[in-house]
């Protein structure tokens, strides 16, 4: 019998596995730090020293000030946090929350949920068939002078397309519009270069520890907390503070950007190569998303006449973990607003997102199986 | 949406050659049963208007996208008699 094929993660813009910079943090931390960093004794002024250094180097390394910084529970979080913070302290300027088409989900759910319980409304900008911002309909977007705060994600996390985050930034400025920036999809490779007002991001999309995200407010912010005050230290922090994932995570994304220029460069060579071979491969592919502005580990394309769901779980037995925006299980479910936004193909969707340590040979097989697997799938179906 | 996937109903009268009924079935199907009844036309399918009828919601993306990318034309969507979506494409010559 043949042994099982190696497998390979290329899901990394899910989640990444720990990073040995992070282990190492985690371990001292929770050895030196497991205190309450408000109390004044010993224990707890060591547990301060490294909220302290966490968020002085998450700072450094977002282009913000230490004072700038609050540790979340999670990304989402920080997206909900940051997003309804803004439309609480602008709820005289307007009641409208603007949003790309290809936000993540936690910005929609956000809006929705403010839109219920606040009464703000929501207003949609359209996205080019890359996933690109329209800039002349967040012009138009814009133009009444009614929005609250404008959510735009600094990539997409989909497809990879990167947003043009200084001419949104411009276009916001005329009329003293805050900028949400989603950044969870590009801080592991990119950091913060873009202009912002909040932004979020999500320590286990770049090898820190799950359970810590960040929320990071401009001091000149209309931000109000749009939760119940809480009586710690920092205004912006709900509860005891995860000091160890915290120091963990400053660890990982220090040592996770001071490579990310070449592990980028390399990984965005991989992927130039799978978006020219999966379509020559593969026949009927739609491969999406821009070729030259985007992240550099992630590719996403979709295979007519095959389900995502089959897609994954086959692609999974020949020995590799993606990703799929498809949702076939039902006849009532909605297909990805990313795809959807874009006119793209949303059914057999494969969405593919390098690690930095993913290698050559790995690419190779992922190529030698997706004709096969693809081919099979669609015999299946009688096609 | 910029990138239009969401057509309007086809403009002027057009004669469906066939309806296909993919109700109640999730996607792909109606790309599937598409593609299939192209298919099975063969040499006679260029110029051939087929619809389909579908709640599935991706059809609206997905039936627009199977045209651009198989040369085919999509007319736009209107409503069967019962209020389910149909979508109308004129095949092209590659099937």
């Amino acid at each position: 019998m043949p042994s099982s094929p190696p497998w390979t993660d290329l899901d990394s813009a899910s989640t990444r596995p720990l990073h040995p910079a992070a282990r190492e943090a985690l371990l001292l931390a929770h050895e030196h730090g497991y205190a309450d960093p408000r109390r004044l004794h010993h224990a707890g002024r060591r547990a301060r020293q490294l909220l302290d250094n966490a968020r002085e180097v998450v700072a450094a390394c977002l282009g913000a000030r230490p004072d700038e910084i609050t540790f979340t529970g999670s990304g989402t979080e920080a997206v909900h946090r940051g997003l309804l913070g803004l439309a609480r302290g602008r709820r005289r300027a307007g009641p409208v929350i603007a949003h790309s088409a290809v936000e993540h989900s936690a910005v929609l759910h956000a809006a929705d949920f403010s839109a219920a319980e606040h009464g703000t409304t929501t207003r949609v900008v359209d996205v080019d068939a890359q996933g690109r911002i329209d800039l002349a309909a967040l012009e138009a977007a814009l133009a009444p002078r009614d929005v609250a705060v404008l959510a735009v994600q600094s990539a997409n996390h989909e497809v990879g397309t990167v947003q043009p985050l200084a001419a949104v930034a411009d276009a916001a400025a005329h009329g003293d519009v805050p900028v949400l920036v989603d950044a969870c999809a590009s801080v592991p490779w990119q950091g913060l270069g873009a202009p912002w007002t909040v932004a979020a991001a999500s320590a286990h999309k770049w090898g820190g520890p799950s359970g810590v995200g960040v929320l990071a407010v401009r001091k000149h912010a209309r931000w109000r907390d749009p939760s119940p005050a809480d009586d710690r230290g920092d205004r912006r922090a709900l509860g005891f503070e995860d000091v160890p994932g915290a120091f963990a995570a400053a660890a990982a994304l220090q040592a996770v950007l001071a490579e990310a220029d070449e592990t980028g460069r390399r990984v965005a060579a991989l992927v130039d190569r799978l978006r020219a071979e999966v379509p020559r491969l593969v026949p009927d592919v739609d491969v999406v998303g821009d070729p030259v502005e985007r992240l550099p580990h992630l590719l996403t394309f979709s295979c007519l006449y095959v389900e995502g769901e089959a897609l994954v779980t086959a692609l999974d037995r020949a020995g590799f973990g993606i990703g799929s925006g498809s949702a076939c299980t039902a006849s009532t479910h909605e297909p990805s607003h990313v795809l959807a936004a874009m006119g793209a193909l949303t059914h057999g969707n494969v969405r593919l997102s390098l690690h930095p340590g993913t290698t050559d040979d790995e690419v190779d097989r992922f190529l030698a199986v997706l004709p096969g697997v693809v081919a099979r799938l669609r015999a299946e179906v009688g096609l | 949406m910029s990138a239009a996937p969401f057509g309007g109903p086809p403009a002027g009268a057009v004669a469906v050659d066939a309806e296909l009924d993919c109700r109640g079935l999730p996607c792909p199907a109606p790309v599937l049963a598409l593609a299939k009844a192209a298919r099975a036309r063969g040499d006679a399918a260029p110029g051939t208007v087929l619809a389909v009828v579908a709640e599935d919601p991706a059809a609206r993306v997905d039936v627009p996208a199977w045209c651009r990318m198989r040369g085919h034309d999509y007319l736009g969507a209107d409503v069967a008699p019962d209020g389910v979506a149909r979508h109308v494409v004129r095949l092209g010559g590659a099937v």
